[in-house]
């Protein structure tokens, strides 16, 4: 009896382990690292819906602060560790990640969903020494003009198509005692999106081609005049705007105390977040004279990519081509309010549209797109000098001169 | 062999004392040498992200102090540096001297007014940072509200977005901030006078400043020695006020610009405007490091040298 008794219980033990170390083996853990603290409820939902058809595979989201997630990440994955999906920024910072081999090249063959995406977006994934995709883009972001449709009602106006409507519209605006734009320049990057936003359609989709291939310089008449015009537009940016912060701007916005803001497609989902009684519209940069093409700035903010030295890499790539379904797309879309560059998603919400629409007419966000790999990147001559011009330091040629000039040290076909 | 008692003492000593020893050393070897070693080592590299590419001697190096690129902005930096140790020494420190002396004298409220100097140190610089960023909102912020209600229009100004006005308020900042440290210290050293030397000299009819000058000042050289050393380090090392204040870039166009946030652009990169760099960041960091210890050491000498021992 006693014998029966422990061979039973030794046969029960056994079996727990051993049906315990099979569901082991067939669970598989995955991590995945984001910036997105903000988003956590959308990914946690997210990974609930890619449960439901691989219930083999679970995920553990886990977010670090923006401003040191590059830091923590890179450090992790030089110590031959990290995330086994990993969310990555585009461009020259998804080069620093990619170039030392880190993250897994990515295919039609192991990610088919690819063909879901527009040429643009891929190659902000794309690693430029080897040509190859290395994540799955998440969302596409614009530079342009958000206006509180509310002031522009209660003053009988219409969001401006030319340069000089803008500057008529400013001035009725600021003669009512209205600040017409909430934007300021005391925080860098703001200077960048600023010319985004208002100086797309004045440079021009030409004016990047003959950037790309050398034929003009940011000498050029047409970067220098926008350079001009955004000096005289700034006279109705927020009072004080040289030290008028980024969150400061804002909240001039958000509290309908300012009528526009320059500045990119995902301020709009900020904004109501904080005052979801506004009513929002969206405008491309003016045009220069009636009848030219109005543009929008446009640039893919990072994607989602699988770690080279992953040993879950089946599972992971299974995530990521979850990542890349319309069906994902359109909960990204309609959840974050942030357009996601999967083609065929359906979009609810009516200012998202407008966004997307916009998107059909657009030019690159420069100094991101094209000049964020070496030192000193396009980025940090725009910001410093459109700030120095903005605080009447330095002429609009001046300002052009200079970023030239640091463009030059590195870019070979402005050094003819 | 038979171990006599001697013997066994002074091994039971020796054991005692590596019990002692060994594990600061190893901590210290651990956490400070090695990666104040290895960060050597890395600068002279060239790195493609985190991952160390070819061995470039001493080209970093070489792009940090003479490159067209980096050097600029590096040399501007290190001025910014300058400005902020000269004016500190005179504004933290030598307003630390004369709050102490007020205190010292005992006036009333003293015990209240000693623990309110010292509680800005005691904050977060984190939270300092960000108040004091509030206090200079152009807009809505106290000291130009102030302004406007005092009739001072032409005063008032936007102090982080001009560039002749943002350095100074990051230094006034970090003063407030700091200022009730230089203070006790120096109290301190102060109260350490023997009190015959300051009623001997009050008998013989010295002068409020002759006995500051010629007396006190002389007498808290020690003081002065530890509190002038922390204060190069401090400065040289400048990071927390700038960054909560101005940002990375150190904005207006570069005007705040100190070297901690040179180093941390280009080693981590700037998420809104550059990549990184981590081979220049270590040789940055190298440099730093060097010419903060060569430089704080023959300060400590020198002012060593001017100390009484009474």
């Amino acid at each position: 009896m006693k014998l029966t008794r422990r061979i039973l219980m030794g046969a029960a033990a056994g079996s727990f382990i051993f049906s315990a170390g099979a569901a082991m083996a067939q669970q598989t853990e995955l991590t995945f690292w984001s910036w997105r603290q903000e988003d956590k409820a959308f990914y946690q939902d997210a990974i609930k819906k890619f449960q439901a058809k691989e219930p083999n595979i679970s995920i553990k989201f886990e977010t670090y602060a923006p401003e040191n997630y590059q830091t923590i990440l890179s450090t992790a994955l030089a110590a031959g560790r990290g995330p086994d999906v990993i969310q990555v920024r585009a461009y020259g910072n998804l080069e620093t990640i990619a170039t030392p081999g880190y993250l897994l090249a990515l295919d039609k063959t192991n990610v088919p969903e690819l063909a879901n995406f527009p040429e643009a977006a891929l190659a902000a994934e794309t690693l430029r020494a080897d040509g190859k995709v290395y994540a799955v883009p998440f969302a596409m972001q614009t530079q342009l003009v958000v206006y509180n449709k509310k002031i522009f009602k209660d003053n009988g106006l219409n969001p401006p198509k030319t340069w000089d409507e803008l500057m008529t519209l400013a001035q009725a605006l600021k003669a009512k005692n209205i600040t017409p734009f909430g934007n300021g320049t005391a925080t860098a990057w703001q200077n960048e999106t600023i010319v985004g936003g208002l100086l797309s359609s004045m440079l021009g989709q030409q004016f990047e081609a003959d950037i790309v291939s050398g034929k003009a310089n940011f000498t050029d008449a047409r970067f220098v005049n926008a350079l001009t015009k955004l000096k005289d537009v700034s006279q109705y940016f927020s009072p004080n705007f040289t030290g008028v912060d980024y969150p400061s701007s804002q909240q001039l916005f958000v509290a309908g105390r300012a009528a526009m803001f320059a500045g990119g497609s995902y301020e709009v989902a900020n904004f109501k977040n904080q005052n979801p009684t506004l009513d929002l519209g969206v405008f491309p940069a003016p045009v220069l004279k009636a009848g030219d093409q109005a543009l929008v700035a446009t640039y893919y903010d990072g994607g989602y990519a699988v770690n080279a030295k992953s040993e879950k890499k089946d599972a992971a790539l299974k995530f990521v081509r979850f990542l890349a379904t319309p069906e994902y797309g359109t909960s990204f879309t309609n959840t974050l309010k942030n357009l996601s560059p999967i083609k065929g998603i359906k979009i609810e919400d009516a200012i998202t549209q407008d966004v997307a629409k916009l998107t059909e007419n657009a030019m690159s966000y420069l100094m991101l797109v094209r000049f964020r790999y070496n030192e000193p990147s396009g980025s940090v001559l725009l910001q410093s000098n459109v700030q120095k011009m903005l605080a009447g330091q330095q002429t609009p040629e001046q300002a052009a001169a200079e970023i030239n000039k640091g463009i030059a040290t590195y870019y070979k076909p402005f050094q003819k | 062999m038979p171990v006599s008692p001697k013997q066994a003492r002074t091994l039971k000593h020796r054991s005692w004392v590596a019990f002692l020893v060994v594990p600061p050393i190893v901590f210290m070897s651990l956490f400070v040498v090695y990666p104040i070693l290895s960060a050597f080592a890395y600068a002279f590299y060239e790195w493609r992200g985190m991952a160390r590419g070819e061995f470039v001697g001493l080209a970093n190096f070489k792009e940090v102090l003479f490159g067209a690129t980096m050097a600029p902005t590096v040399w501007n930096a290190f001025l910014h540096n300058v400005y902020a140790l000269i004016a500190l020494m005179i504004i933290q420190n030598g307003g630390g001297f004369l709050l102490a002396w007020l205190l010292y004298k005992e006036p009333f409220g003293f015990r209240f007014h000693r623990v309110a100097v010292f509680v800005p140190v005691v904050l977060s610089t984190i939270i300092v940072g960000f108040l004091w960023k509030l206090f200079l909102n152009p807009n809505f912020g106290i000291i130009n509200q102030a302004l406007y209600s005092l009739g001072l229009d032409s005063w008032a100004k936007p102090w982080l977005g001009d560039s002749s006005t943002a350095l100074g308020a990051l230094i006034l900042a970090n003063a407030w901030h700091f200022v009730g440290f230089p203070t006790l210290v120096y109290l301190a050293g102060m109260q350490r006078i023997p009190s015959e030397i300051i009623e001997a000299a009050r008998l013989d009819g010295t002068s409020e400043w002759q006995l500051l000058k010629n007396i006190v000042w002389p007498l808290v050289a020690p003081s002065t020695t530890i509190l002038f050393t922390l204060l190069f380090i401090g400065a040289f090392n400048w990071f927390e006020i700038p960054y909560v204040m101005v940002g990375l870039d150190g904005s207006p166009f570069g005007t705040t610009d100190v070297l901690g946030l040179v180093f941390y652009r280009t080693a981590f990169g700037n998420q809104s405007a550059s990549i990184q760099n981590f081979g220049l960041g270590s040789a940055l960091a190298t440099l730093i490091f060097l010419f903060i210890v060569v430089f704080a050491s023959t300060l400590t000498l020198w002012l060593r040298r001017r100390e009484i021992q009474f």
